[in-house]
């Protein structure tokens, strides 16, 4: 089981012929993921790794009806390539590409509303389900099948704690990183909610970061769920002002600081660990293997 | 990015807003001669900061000489940290009214925000706090653009009488906003005097990841940040003596909260985002190391695109003077292992590890 994908779910890959896109789709096959065919225009008729390639995502869902496409293509035409795949009703969009303006970005959730497709990300590591599929970049070994679910804003401090999760036993459901930008495709609410309805996930762990109140927008939505969460939230030594690596990471006037986040979580009742490694101990603790 | 209030006053006139007519000097000598021009003029210090104003960084001088005086006065001075070097010299307009609007991406609606107040010249923050009921908001689909009822919304509320040329502003700032990628467009306070509206001050910030499409040179506080930005990685100095490299800035950060929690104190923040190879990696560790107060050096990479081989062929086999701890882990993390491990360098298994024995080691330095 587990959230967004499993091993029936046939993944297009936009931007399959580039460095990144490649190297990914390889990767993607290697963990099992049904990678059904590549975008990119004006390679259509050739293929990767003996994946058919086409010209338009239009092309790819007539010939081989894929559920779910992963975006590799560059920020200039990163929009572009999202439109082009909520026009083709693909299910779930997953945008790893990191550097994607903000303006386009609003535009995109504004015609996401009422379409029948869902974006993850951008500016993230995509979606991970251990023993069924992989839609993302996330590195194949670190998985193991199991209960906890996973959604995190950042990356490769994602890597860590499935890595560390995995070697303390505990095993999960799905990973899903939501993405480090100021606006992105799908919340940390809309995930806590697949988690919440997915009868494979019996326990939650919500990695943020400072900028933006995402986490505490989750608060009310957490207390209320019956499953136990357990957040983390990084950033505490950043200074205000400065964009921390990924474009939303930032402390503004407005606030957005981890020491914000990780009171209201407190406050709330909510757990919280100080480090991959408390996380894992913490959730030992109350989750029946 | 944030643009200099000259800068955005450029872009806010070619849009047909109203600025107060004036120039860009680096000397304070040019003021005596603007100010002779102009007449009665206010004297701004252009640093990318707020509060310039209870700083001292804004004067007026009602004559030529008095106008060189308050020049050197600013000139020079410091201000948040960053040392004046230009000002901006314009007619002084003694304000009627004194108001705000601006427009910024509120995230969590996902989409721009206006905003107007019907005080201006303060910290808008402040006014949220103090007195909410004094702002407006009206939220724009980025698809439709602003409505015609929202631009009136807005023109009533700052004044029925001048609601066209309120309307005008309106309509000209959220171009602005859309055509330059801004995050921030706002003008603060516009003023009213002798029946016209003026902005008389400026401020846009526009989004980096923007910048391939936008004609703004990007100007870095400090060297380090733009040699890392020139190499598609990003560098924030902060003021411990622990430097990092990392890959992913949210294992960055949680990197510089574990040496905290260790009680050491980091030097610098850096992600050397996906992907990096060998050059890539020697530039990284250049630019930590070019920090005088580092001690000691940590590189902590998990590496899906970026290989654990490639990182440690750029480490092993160069001199550096600064003791490293290292922790690689993710694709081809064996092969890495390896080429340190021939090179006598031994690796920390995981984040936690690699910031203890970081803050062991410069405590011993």
């Amino acid at each position: 089981m587990g959230i967004l994908i499993n091993k029936n779910t046939r993944v297009l890959v936009q931007g399959i012929t580039g460095h990144e896109g490649s190297f990914h789709t390889a990767q993607m096959k290697e963990f099992g993921t049904d990678v059904a065919g590549g975008v990119t225009p004006g390679k259509g008729g050739s293929e990767v790794f003996g994946i058919p390639v086409f010209d338009s995502v239009k092309e790819a869902v007539e010939e081989v009806d894929p559920d779910a496409t992963v975006v590799f293509v560059p920020p200039r035409f990163t929009a572009d390539a999202i439109f082009e795949a909520i026009d083709s009703e693909i299910e779930l969009i997953v945008c790893i590409t990191e550097g994607v303006p903000v303006h386009d970005m609003m535009r995109i959730c504004a015609y996401l509303e009422g379409s029948s497709s869902r974006l993850i990300g951008p500016n993230c590591p995509g979606i991970t389900t251990p023993g069924g599929s992989k839609a993302g970049i996330m590195p194949n070994p670190i998985h193991l099948p199991g209960n906890i679910g996973l959604v995190s804003r950042s990356g490769t401090l994602t890597y860590e704690i499935i890595d560390l999760l995995s070697k303390g036993g505990l095993g999960q459901s799905t990973s899903v990183g939501i993405g480090g930008d100021p606006i992105i495709g799908t919340s940390f609410v809309e995930i806590l909610n697949l988690f919440e309805e997915d009868p494979a996930t019996h326990a939650v762990v919500l990695v943020g970061e400072i900028g933006g109140t995402a986490e505490q927008d989750a608060i009310d939505f957490i207390e209320a769920m019956s499953k136990p969460v357990i957040a983390y939230v990084v950033g505490v030594s950043a200074p205000p002002g400065k964009t921390m690596g990924h474009a939303g990471a930032i402390v503004s006037k407005g606030g957005g600081t981890a020491r914000e986040k990780i009171q209201a979580f407190e406050s709330a009742g909510i757990m919280v660990g100080n480090s991959p490694e408390d996380i894992v101990n913490k959730l030992k603790n109350i989750v029946i293997i | 990015m944030d643009l200099y209030e000259h800068d955005a006053k450029r872009i806010f006139s070619k849009y047909g807003i109203p600025v107060p007519a004036g120039d860009l000097v680096t000397d304070a000598r040019q003021a005596g001669e603007i100010a002779a021009k102009l007449g009665h003029v206010a004297i701004k210090a252009q640093v990318l900061a707020g509060g310039r104003g209870k700083a001292g960084g804004i004067l007026t001088a009602a004559t030529p000489q008095e106008a060189v005086q308050k020049a050197e006065r600013i000139m020079g001075m410091s201000i948040k940290g960053l040392t004046v070097k230009k000002l901006l010299v314009e007619e002084y307009k003694k304000p009627e009214k004194e108001m705000y609007i601006g427009i910024t991406i509120d995230r969590k609606a996902r989409s721009p925000v206006f905003i107007a107040a019907t005080e201006g010249g303060v910290d808008i923050e402040e006014i949220a706090k103090s007195s909410p009921e004094k702002i407006f908001r009206t939220h724009i689909n980025p698809l439709t653009g602003i409505h015609d009822y929202q631009v009136r919304s807005v023109a009533y509320l700052l004044g029925r009488a001048d609601s066209a040329s309120i309307s005008d502003l309106v309509r000209k700032l959220y171009m602005i906003f859309t055509d330059h990628d801004c995050m921030l467009a706002e003008i603060n306070p516009l003023v009213r005097t002798s029946g016209a509206f003026y902005a008389l001050d400026a401020k846009m910030v526009i989004d980096d990841n923007s910048l391939f499409r936008q004609e703004f040179a990007q100007e870095e506080e400090d060297e380090l940040s733009a040699l890392a930005k020139q190499h598609g990685m990003s560098y924030v100095g902060l003021d411990g003596d622990i430097g990092c490299m990392v890959n992913g800035a949210g294992l960055a950060m949680a990197t510089l909260d574990m040496i905290e929690q260790h009680g050491g104190r980091p030097a610098n923040f850096m992600d050397v985002r996906a992907g990096a190879d060998e050059e890539q990696i020697r530039t990284a560790l250049q630019i930590v190391s070019a920090n005088k107060n580092v001690k000691v050096i940590i590189i902590n990479i998990f590496g899906g695109l970026t290989r654990c081989d490639e990182v440690a062929r750029a480490i092993a086999g160069r001199e550096i003077k600064i003791p490293l701890v290292i922790r690689l882990a993710g694709t081809h993390e064996e092969e890495g292992r390896k080429i340190l491990s021939d090179h006598g360098i031994s690796m920390a298994m995981s984040t936690q590890e690699v910031a203890r024995r970081a803050v062991e080691l410069g405590h011993t330095h």
